[in-house]
């Protein structure tokens, strides 16, 4: 099997073009998965600076250093780049490195398509990017882009409307792809059920993603002529609804929050029983627990909704769908703690982010089922509570758990060892600094301060201070992150094939760093 | 048959088609915004957009093409793209799912709702809650339509499309059995029933903008019906297309009894646009 891995570049492999022609041509995974990873990258730092202005503008209360129009394009532009330009291209860069090698596989199945797919998501983010710039500044209405508001912005909200619609493209191209790597392209001997979890979380992530993002589409073209055509589709005085918009927004919003978390379940469960050196606990109920997430996350849409004045019969409904997705939500984490249990554990840095992931996540759960209780939900609507709750799944899970993949995976990637003394600088200050922001809003918005707004009552004022000092030492922490990335590419330790020494799969089979061409014939796996 | 089969997957080399079509698209929705918000010469970046996509999907395509002809897609390639079209098509059912969604709930859920109540009852007092409707508030200021009727265009339209079903599958048939003539025909016929479904419906548009009353902005019964009707319309003429390429391409001698999936695709894609078809049918010009 080895063999066959090493034997590269024996079949006159094309010429390739170099310098930034390399990157905009390229056709192979491994160079499109960097380019996710850098684009990803260089949008958390975007995202992330907003964040902070956002925290610098609410460290006092008052206005001190932003208007509130702006401070409103602020955390709607964060929210959207965040989950498009971040979370969402992280895990597909993700997938791009790594699915072909866990499945013995030459490359993904459309490797021209691959590239488009990556090159969509810098127009989108030039459109986004460049709305603050024109007349009126960036969308303002909220990342989840409601009407009536969202209809009545200036020319950004029509750019926005445009670069959501690109997003979907490449999500949708991008999900077509690794869907049809994994279904076809597998080496002889690895069925379905021998597949690495993060490739069947993968998998179903791909699944929402076809089935979600055009549903979005279909919500923002309505937006779109109900804004420049004089369609009447969220306008009740033409019939039309504007809570139909949330409907079919959530139809997709609440499967997205799977997609954005489900790759995190794909990495951790690859991490964790490597440092155990032990193998994954339950896989079969691994893999049954994330299907049966994502065939639930299609009907608990409206729980995002129980402020909008809905039926009670609907509002039962939906509260007892989201409080069944703790089910095997519950299966998860068991599994995850049960590999863990008896196991021979070390806690390099991409297991300390794992572990963390496994504690902090499971905190933004139970946030999540106590907003899931329609009742309690209509005070906690709009609160800080649930700022607190989906930075709890969304930052100590998914973005928790990219960090925790990259030093699993970098070591491969480059070639050389990560800096580990650096690592655990950055997983500490990480770790601290995000409990120092979110979990004080906790507090915040049982005690009713509501979100989006620049400007608060003066009892908030300690936590508001508290979280504003934990965002600052968060986010200056990843330059670390940036630096042990630099110094990894640049040089350092060699790292074997196994880098890991409970590593298991196809990918530990190949040199590292991983040649530009792996398993152009299959290995075959018994 | 004919077609070389390489033991390996085929790897395509470094493309500029992707980038060249990442450029079309900023320049169409940099364009179309401009379109929209009526800035000066937004027309003409809309249109060079337009005009590079159209030049990427020429030489894009083609490429694959030549690729296929050259038999470098052996069965596993294939098979990936019979996965590939498969989950397209399931994305543009779900992209339809949206606007049918929209539909059911405005009639079945929301506007109900605006004809009962006290708050309604204060706004609009006079408002009929029925379908077709163009909501209470543009009824109020005087706004008066004629809905689209089933059984004139809308049904002839739907034996175009059903019979056009049968002629591609025909001529699927000629292809299996090698009769080119057969093959050709049965595209030529369904590129002919396309086209002709085409152009009865920017008939019956003429018509509902000139003397029905009914535009886009005819409330929510209009846009359902634009946003439906329009949608798969695009969706004809973006298989009318394929469907022309294919007649083109089979007329150039392409495709074997064995490989041609590229028609089989576009096959399924028409069958798909079929039954969005009757749907429509159903839902949007017979049950109002």
């Amino acid at each position: 099997m080895s063999d066959a891995a090493h034997a590269h570049d024996d079949h006159g492999h094309h010429a390739r073009p170099s310098g930034v022609m390399r990157w905009l041509t390229t056709t192979n995974h491994k160079d499109i998965g960097s380019l996710y990873l850098w684009f990803s990258f260089i949008m958390l730092f975007a995202a992330g600076s907003m964040a902070l202005l956002i925290r610098a503008e609410l460290f006092q209360p008052g206005m001190q250093l932003v208007q509130p129009d702006f401070f409103n394009q602020l955390t709607t532009m964060h929210g959207l780049i965040m989950i498009f330009g971040v979370i969402m291209p992280a895990f597909t860069g993700f997938a791009n490195w790594q699915v072909p090698l866990m499945l013995g596989a030459p490359d993904m199945a459309f490797p021209r398509m691959n590239n488009w797919s990556f090159w969509l998501l810098p127009v989108a983010g030039i459109l986004l990017m460049s709305s603050f710039l024109l007349p009126g500044g960036a969308s303002a209405g909220g990342w989840t882009m409601y009407p009536p508001l969202f209809i009545q912005g200036g020319i950004s909200y029509d750019l926005t409307i445009l670069a959501v619609h690109i997003m979907g493209l490449s999500s949708i191209m991008g999900s077509i792809n690794i869907i049809t790597t994994i279904l076809n392209m597998r080496a002889p001997g690895i069925t379905l059920m021998k597949m690495p979890m993060f490739v069947w979380t993968w998998l179903i992530t791909a699944y929402l993603l076809i089935a979600t993002m055009p549903v979005l589409a279909g919500a923002v073209t309505m937006l779109l002529t109900d804004r420049n055509f004089g369609t009447h589709f969220f306008n009740a005085a033409g019939g039309g609804d504007p809570v139909m918009f949330q409907h079919i927004f959530w139809f997709f919003g609440h499967p997205e929050v799977y997609i954005l978390i489900l790759p995190a379940f794909g990495i951790v469960s690859q991490i964790i029983p490597t440092f155990s050196r032990k193998p994954l606990f339950g896989y079969a109920s691994m893999v049954y627990a994330t299907a049966s997430i994502a065939i639930l996350s299609f009907t608990v849409w409206a729980h995002h909704m129980f402020a909008v004045g809905m039926p009670v019969a609907a509002q039962l409904f939906f509260m007892l769908t989201t409080m069944l997705i703790a089910v095997p939500t519950g299966v998860k984490v068991f599994n995850w703690v049960a590999t863990m249990w008896k196991g021979s554990l070390t806690f390099e840095t991409p297991m300390l982010f794992s572990i963390a992931f496994v504690c902090l996540f499971t905190i933004g759960g139970f946030s999540g089922l106590v907003l899931a209780i329609a009742p309690v939900d209509i005070q906690l609507q709009d609160t800080y509570y649930v700022v607190a709750h989906f930075h709890y799944v969304l930052v100590s899970g998914a973005l928790f758990s990219i960090f925790a993949g990259i030093y699993f995976w970098l070591p491969k990637w480059t070639g050389h060892m990560y800096d580990e003394t650096l690592g655990k600088w950055h997983f500490w200050l990480s770790v601290i600094g995000m409990n120092t922001v979110f979990f004080p809003m906790h507090f915040l918005g049982l005690a009713g301060m509501p979100r989006r707004i620049p400007d608060y009552a003066l009892q908030f004022t300690d936590f508001n201070q508290i979280a504003t000092l934990g965002a600052f030492i968060f986010g200056f922490s990843q330059l670390i992150f940036l630096a042990v990335i630099l110094k990894s590419i640049k040089g350092g330790a060699r790292a074997p094939d196994r880098v890991w020494e409970g590593a298991e799969g196809l990918e530990w089979t190949v040199p590292s760093p991983a040649p530009y061409h792996t398993f152009e014939t299959a290995p075959v796996v018994k | 048959m004919g077609l070389a089969q390489t033991d390996k997957y085929y790897l395509p080399q470094p493309s500029l088609w992707p980038i060249i079509g990442s450029v079309a698209l900023l320049l169409m929705a940099v364009g179309g915004v401009m379109t929209m918000r009526e800035i000066d010469h937004g027309g003409w970046v809309l249109l060079a957009g337009t005009a590079i996509l159209l030049f990427m999907m020429f030489g894009w395509f083609g490429e694959v093409i030549r690729d296929s002809e050259a038999g470098r897609y052996n069965k596993q390639v294939d098979s990936s793209y019979r996965w590939s079209m498969s989950w397209f098509i399931f994305s543009e059912v779900m992209f339809f799912a949206a606007f049918f969604g929209a539909l059911f709930y405005t009639r079945v859920l929301s506007v109900p709702w605006l004809g009962e109540g006290d708050t309604m009852q204060q706004l609009w007092p006079a408002f009929q809650s029925t379908w077709p409707t163009a909501g209470p508030g543009l009824t109020a200021d005087g706004f008066r339509f004629t809905p689209m009727g089933a059984w004139g265009i809308p049904a002839i339209n739907t034996l175009l499309l059903l019979s056009s079903g049968v002629t591609v599958t025909w001529a699927h048939w000629g292809l299996k059995k090698n009769n080119r003539m057969q093959l050709i025909s049965g595209l030529a016929m369904t590129v002919a029933l396309g086209a002709t479904f085409l152009g009865l419906q920017v008939y019956e548009y003429h018509h509902a903008y000139t003397e029905l009353g009914l535009t886009l902005g005819a409330g929510v019964y209009g846009a359902t019906f634009f946003m439906l009707t329009g949608f798969h319309g695009f969706h004809v003429l973006v298989g009318t297309t394929m469907l022309l390429v294919m007649l083109l391409r089979s007329i150039a001698g392409h495709f074997t009894p064995g490989h041609h999936f590229a028609f089989e695709a576009v096959s399924w894609y028409w069958h798909f646009v079929d039954v969005v078809w009757v749907l429509l049918f159903i839902l949007v010009y017979w049950m109002i």
